[in-house]
């Protein structure tokens, strides 16, 4: 073994940071799926009679459907009958207010880095946390409420602004879009819902922590995201499970709603629990992510850190349908060891003059496969539409794969497509380099990847860039090569 | 539902239909292709490799399962005027999918040894299996389909060390004035190793009936070997072509593969090249220009199986009228392929609002010591380009065809043999109307 | 502080250096010259511990440590810094940020506290002015489109940056233009101090008139043949590299 494998060894050995469990006393529905099931989590949360109807809808069809097996990942069939729906940490009330929280499940969020605590926070971040299959606590919600803006969980949307809940839900990601689409669809738990009003600018980041704590759950959250005329949000999304043998499965729906003139700009950072050196365990992570530029001159970006999972199955889109419209996809995902991750964007432009951009950094280490696959489709209608897309693969080590799997399809002559890809290595002159500056060679594989991922960073807000690039280097360390 | 149990059934009537003991060579290796086809189908429109080109609902349409194996006697007595000058002296005809003696002329005195593919089964039957063998199984049902119902076809050898030989004309017509024709051909060169080749191949047809042509290549390239194909199809009739072309390259060995396609009803090529040793040299171009109701689908594979090669491909598209361009191309490199180069690019114009263009550069890499890159633009005529050429005195229709034919300069400027050059620039210039 | 004794190097088989002998003091100025493939920049590369070479035979003390038994980076942290022939780029990562880590890891590692985001901008401020570089280039990917003077130029800053203890400047004179020379030969001298010294490989003579060497050291097929003072620099300029190939041939 070369000395640059060895090193590439160490720095994709380290343990995965958040892999412990609180003992949460929890409150569960039992294993399976079945129509009975979701009679029972709809009214675990006291749900209006069309909710329950527009779940059980969803899944007779998912009854119908089948998994899809296109993408570049192979795992055994997944039996939905042994997966628990419904998991709820035990509070003795239902809080009012953030004082009356848990204080464990306060102690559990802070033990993730994450503060519940309004006023020891210094930067404006509101949070949402989410654990298990419901949402623990909101904060902020009071000065964001003066100016309109509506954060809440998803069961609180439901019950406070049913209007809006039945108006957009589904119209970005129909229920029957797709298998885990439809399942989530049936089985939804919690999750955030977000509102902006017209003409506003949201003065915080908005964010939720996913947290999986529970064994044996799936996690089905659900967040909806309506950003009206001329309004701004930027929206943050973290997320960990515990160290696990078996695998768990997370099927989660995100729809984005942009009217005339609104852009929501919306960030993960992915760290769920990726299985361990021998690809036992970790999260089956199979999420459906679209946002519709519904308006003129509206805008929509994803950004993504992609680390954790064993499985990641995930595109966030964009429908650009206004005119003038553009979307955005800037991407970094990380495979290590066993991970399998197929992850890219489809880019549907159906307004004049819409414009796209996709950047995607894709870095894979020890025996891991890393796909990127996207589409970008330019409708007849489409004059004058632009696409640029940049799919970068970096492979650490000789036993993993990268590949890409772009599709580009044109129907108007007035387009413009661009896509670059490239493969690469870290080089052992930009290694030796480093180490003539007294830097070790594990910092500068840090520096080096970081370097190469830093346009997909930058887009992050600088609180969650950090966070992002330590996390970077954590996954790869002992992978270098 | 019903479209599917359509599309099965087509599948079914043909295989039905289809009697095997009539073939009396190769009978083992058509039972195996037919079992296989069977399994596969006829492709279906949610099948990822014909996603974009609806091939077997245009089969259907046209064509009776019965229909697609049986072919018409031709009457074509003299070709010598559609056949350019420079390759009179060495070259074969296939009408209508047969070999064709009294219109072919053989170059006098050369090493190379070039026969009707049944007639070598016997006399070159060692080298024929052996070599087989190297060249790997293809799975593109068409394929699969042509190595059951081969009606006729063309063995060439090329012996070690041969060199400054005339390249080989290999002319396809198609007789379609009477009736539908469909005809299923093989070919098969081995180019010893140190030896040097070149064959050109052009399809063309008379006539308005539908013609569905299959043409399975298998072309081995021996160590230190090189060899140049190039493909021209510019069938003015209503052509259905699928062309399965795989090329096995050995160490140090060299290939370089023209396509151009210009017209036709529905064309297919799959083009794979396999590097299957060190210090191979593998380019490929590809030049399509669309019109009228034209598809033109170009599926590439470049598989890299052993390090320190390199490989580079360049497909350019014009799309006019309601026609279709289809453009895949994969590059493999497999994990032992270390020092790898492998670069791609596929560039594409639609000149038409009823024009459209489906591409899929696929890259997938195993091997972390490589350079790969592929990049894929689709776009218009630069305006700006245009005015320029204008506002020098240039009409627009000669500043366009100007801006077309450099368009298409690049992939005509990689042909190294002059004579070729030519010819296919007088092609692409009438196609471009090209007046300047 | 450096002493090689009788070092011999090779990459693969090929034997490159064959018994290399050299002492170089604080405050001192060597040059090593020697026409093509004669092993000055094997020499280079052997004391900053690139693993292309295997050390087969011999050698090198650097303050009283053995030199050939550490690491690149440690031989770094201990004081021994290269300006590379060929600069290498990395992308996405700016000169700012880059020596920003590798001052506060040899901080590190001489147990310096590393130095917070102010204190650090403003000793670089003070370092731009010796090597004329511009701030804007600095906050660029690592050597990324930069063109060859501002490659050789950056290689000037880091080193006014980490103030090594022994600088070797590999060829660092080649594809400059004379101004660019200037520029770079003027910062090294601002940085010559009584307890640093510097070694500095190249082919031409002219690099010479702008650092003066003490030494001037002529290897030849891995060897040093020749040494003298700054006078025989001169004397190969004007006779060329064959009067040495000539000599030892007869010899």
């Amino acid at each position: 073994m070369s000395k640059d494998n060895q090193v590439l060894e160490e720095f994709t050995s380290k343990e995965y940071e958040h892999g412990w469990t609180i003992d949460l006393e929890s409150d569960s529905a039992p294993k399976g799926l079945n129509e009975d099931i979701i009679r029972f989590i709809s009214a675990k949360k006291s749900e209006p009679e069309w909710l329950l109807e527009w779940r059980l809808k969803a899944y007779r069809h998912w009854t119908t459907m089948k998994e899809p097996k296109w993408p570049n990942v192979h795992y055994p069939e997944i039996n939905f009958q042994d997966i628990i729906y419904y998991s709820a940490p035990k509070q003795k009330v239902v809080p009012k207010s953030l004082d009356e929280v848990d204080p464990e499940l306060i102690a559990t969020f802070k033990k993730l880095g994450i503060s519940l605590t309004e006023q020891k926070r210094l930067t404006g971040i509101a949070v949402d946390a989410v654990i298990d299959s419901v949402s623990v606590a909101t904060t902020f919600k009071e000065k964001l409420g003066e100016l309109g803006i509506i954060f809440c969980s998803f069961s609180e949307a439901v019950r406070e602004h049913p209007e809006l809940v039945k108006k957009y839900l589904g119209s970005v990601v129909p229920p029957n879009d797709n298998y885990y689409a439809a399942l989530n669809s049936a089985v939804f738990t919690d999750g955030s819902f977000c509102y902006i009003p017209k003409g506003v600018k949201c003065p915080m980041e908005l964010s939720t922590y996913f947290r999986i704590n529970a064994a044996n759950t799936g996690q089905f959250e659900r967040t909806l995201i309506v950003a009206e005329e001329a309004s701004y949000v930027s929206y943050l999304e973290g997320c960990t499970a515990p160290m696990r043998d078996e695998n768990q499965l997370h099927a989660a729906v995100v729809e984005l709603y942009a009217m005339k003139s609104a852009e929501i700009k919306y960030s993960t950072v992915q760290n769920w629990y990726p299985g361990d050196k021998n690809g036992k365990g970790g999260i089956y992570n199979f999420v459906t992510k679209r946002g519709i530029c519904a308006g003129d001159h509206s805008k929509i970006s994803w950004t993504q850190v992609e680390t954790g999972s064993s499985i990641t199955w995930k595109y966030p889109s964009c429908i650009l349908k206004g005119d003038y419209s553009s979307g955005e996809f800037y991407s970094v995902a990380v495979t290590n060891n066993y991970q399998q991750a197929d992850t890219g964007t489809k880019m549907i432009h159906i307004g004049k003059h819409t414009r796209s951009r996709i950047v995607s950094k894709g870095i894979s280490a020890g025996k891991s496969q890393n796909s990127y696959r996207g589409q970008v489709h330019i409708l007849k209608r489409a004059e004058n539409a632009r696409n640029f897309s940049q799919c970068d693969s970096l492979l650490m080590g000789d036993q993993c794969g990268a590949h890409t799997f772009p599709y580009i399809d044109v129907e108007n002559k007035s387009a413009h497509v661009e896509h670059e890809a490239t493969t690469s290595k870290i080089g052992e002159d930009q290694i030796f380099y480093c180490q003539q500056r007294g830097i070790d060679e594990e910092a500068a594989v840090a520096l080096i990847v970081n370097g190469y991922a830093k346009e997909v960073l930058k887009q992050l807000p600088m609180e969650f860039a950090v966070e992002a690039q330590k996390l970077l280097a954590l996954t790869l360390e002992g992978s270098v090569g | 539902m019903s479209v599917t149990t359509e599309k099965k059934n087509f599948t079914q009537e043909l295989i039905a239909s289809f009697d095997l003991s009539k073939f009396k060579q190769d009978s083992e290796q058509r039972k195996k292709a037919l079992a296989a086809f069977q399994s596969l189908g006829l492709p279906e429109g949610k099948s990822e490799e014909y996603k974009f080109t609806p091939i077997t609902k245009l089969l259907a349409k046209q064509f009776k399962a019965e229909e697609l194996y049986t072919s018409p006697t031709p009457a074509v007595s003299d070709v010598s005027a559609l056949i350019p000058k420079a390759f009179q002296e060495n070259c074969v005809v296939f009408v209508n999918g047969v070999y064709n003696p009294a219109l072919s002329q053989l170059a006098a005195g050369s090493k190379v040894v070039i026969k009707p593919f049944q007639e070598a089964m016997a006399t070159h039957a060692s080298v024929i299996s052996e070599k087989l063998n190297e060249i790997k199984d293809n799975n593109d049902p068409f394929a699969l389909l042509n190595a059951a119902m081969w009606q006729d076809g063309l063995f060439i050898h090329v012996p070690k060390n041969t060199s400054g030989e005339k390249p080989l004309f290999i002319y396809h017509l198609h007789d379609a004035n009477a009736s539908k024709v469909t005809s299923h051909t093989r070919l098969m060169v081995v180019v010893e190793q140190s030896a040097e080749f070149s064959i050109v191949e052009r399809t063309d047809s008379l006539g308005k009936n539908t013609i569905f042509n299959t043409i399975n290549e298998e072309i081995l390239v021996d160590e230190n070997a090189s060899f140049s194909y190039c493909k021209i199809q510019n069938d003015s009739g209503d052509l259905i072509h699928v062309s399965n072309t795989t090329v096995h390259q050995k160490k140090s060995s060299r290939a370089d593969t023209y396509t151009f396609s210009l017209d036709g009803k529905l064309i297919r090529n799959n083009l794979n090249i396999i590097i299957d040793g060190e210090g191979c040299e593998s380019h490929f171009y590809g030049l399509y220009l669309t019109d009228g109701d034209t598809l033109v689908d170009n599926h590439t594979v470049v598989d890299h199986k052993q390090p320190n090669s390199f490989s580079n491909e360049l497909y350019k598209g014009l799309m006019d009228g309601k026609s279709k361009g289809v453009f895949n191309g994969k590059i493999f490199v497999r994990p032992h392929a270390q020092k790898t180069n492998a670069f791609q690019s596929n560039r594409n114009i639609l000149l038409s609002d009823d024009a459209t263009i489906n591409t899929k550069p696929q890259l997938e890499i195993w091997a972390d010591d490589v350079k790969c890159s592929h990049g894929c633009t689709t776009g218009q005529l630069d305006d700006e380009a245009l005015f320029y050429l204008q506002s020098r005195g240039i009409p627009k229709a000669t500043a366009k065809a100007m801006l077309l034919y450099a368009f298409a300069g690049e992939v005509l400027e990689a042909i190294k043999d002059e004579n070729l050059k030519q010819y296919i620039d007088s092609i692409v210039s009438e196609r471009l109307h090209k007046s300047f | 502080m450096l002493k090689i004794k009788n070092l011999h190097a090779r990459v693969e088989e090929k034997a490159i250096l064959n018994g290399i002998n050299l002492e170089v003091k604080p405050g001192e100025v060597h040059a090593i010259m020697g026409p093509n493939g004669s092993g000055k920049s094997t020499l280079a590369s052997v004391l900053a511990g690139r693993e292309d070479f295997e050390v087969t035979q011999g050698e090198v003390e650097f303050l009283g440590k053995d030199l050939l038994d550490m690491n690149p980076e440690d031989r770094a942290r201990e004081g021994i810094f290269l300006a590379f022939q060929y600069p290498v780029e990395i992308p996405g990562v700016s000169t700012v940020n880059f020596m920003k880590t590798a001052l506060n890891k040899i901080r590190e590692y001489r147990g310096q506290d590393t130095l917070d985001a102010v204190s650090f901008l403003t000793m670089m401020k003070e370092k731009i002015k010796l090597v004329e570089i511009d701030q804007s280039l600095l906050n660029r990917s690592l050597n990324e489109g930069f063109s060859g003077g501002e490659k050789k130029r950056n290689e000037i800053f880091q080193m006014a940056m980490l103030e090594p203890k022994l600088a070797i400047l590999d060829e660092t004179d080649s594809g400059l233009d004379i101004d660019a020379l200037r520029i770079v030969a003027n910062g090294v001298n601002k940085l010559r101090t009584k307890d640093n010294a510097t070694i500095v490989v190249t082919h031409y003579q002219r690099l010479l008139d702008y650092i003066v060497p003490d030494y001037v050291h002529v290897l030849y097929k891995g060897k040093i043949v020749k040494s003298g003072t700054k006078e025989l620099a001169l004397e190969l300029e004007e006779k060329g590299y064959d009067w040495i190939k000539d000599e030892m041939e007869v010899a």
